[in-house]
């Protein structure tokens, strides 16, 4: 169901999301050089990591996907502050200058990755989840 | 005293571009999810694939617009428009999330097709955006 709260929660949480990104995405250049799109590589993984983690975590603690509190941390901050449209210019210019190998590795490291890190943060957070209800009893 | 670029890393109008684009991105993303999710149903992450491969064709046709005029209005907004709009509406980790949740319900050959779909489908978007700007 579409509801303003909710539409408001998202909105928030994208505003915050995509902000973290820029900074991040920024410090990251900075240290690493903006050759490879270290940056958008870094937020997407770590983006992956953390939702995997805050949906096993929801899942053992048996929270809803429809409430406030899934919009505004995973919808809105963690799916705003993973972007695919940054990925897929990046990789598209690496293609065009005729860096094929690296828009290969970047988007294949992107995808692989992303899935894998989601399921590494899954088990965490259901692990995490576990514990915290036992400690509740 | 200096004077700054509205396109400047640090400055205010940077954070505030980037704040309100991604928020009318996320928001937007969420309606179309939404959308499907009633239209079509939740055997298939129909809305993500449709946010993504949108946001790939908006973000390369931005681009190439952008380097043909570099003085107009998708130039004087890149911030909005790249890292705002663009960066909220699409998402990466609910992609990669729902690729694991359906390898995860025993729909492998699903899971795999959405990573297929997917994939080629923003390259081909992408595409698509930058040749339709020349």
């Amino acid at each position: 169901m579409l509801t303003v709260t909710g539409l408001m929660g998202v909105m928030f949480g994208g505003a915050l999301g995509a902000l973290l990104r820029l900074w991040l995405g920024n410090a990251v250049s900075r240290r690493l050089g903006e050759r490879f799109p270290w940056g958008t590589l870094t937020v997407n993984l770590s983006a992956a990591l953390l939702l995997g983690a805050v949906f096993g975590a929801w899942q053992v603690l048996e929270v809803s996907l429809d409430g406030l509190g899934w919009g505004i941390a995973a919808v809105g901050l963690l799916g705003g502050y993973s972007t695919v449209s940054s990925l897929s210019l990046q990789t598209l210019t690496l293609w065009q200058q005729t860096r094929r190998q690296a828009a290969a590795n970047y988007l294949l490291t992107s995808v692989a990755g992303g899935i894998a890190l989601a399921a590494v943060g899954y088990v965490t957070g259901s692990a995490t989840g576990d514990v915290f209800m036992q400690v509740l009893g | 005293m200096t004077a700054r670029h509205p396109g400047d890393n640090n400055s205010l109008k940077t954070y505030a571009a980037v704040g309100f684009g991604g928020a009318l991105g996320a928001g937007l993303r969420y309606v179309i999810a939404i959308g499907a999710l009633q239209t079509l149903g939740p055997l298939f992450p129909w809305g993500t694939l449709a946010v993504n491969m949108i946001g790939s064709g908006l973000i390369a046709w931005l681009a190439a617009h952008a380097l043909m005029h570099p003085q107009g209005h998708v130039s004087r907004w890149h911030r909005f428009w790249f890292a705002g709009f663009c960066g909220g509406f699409t998402t990466f980790s609910l992609f990669s999330l729902e690729a694991l949740l359906l390898w995860q319900r025993g729909q492998a050959s699903l899971a795999v097709l959405y990573v297929l779909m997917s994939v080629s489908g923003w390259i081909i978007a992408a595409q698509v955006g930058h040749k339709l700007a020349r």
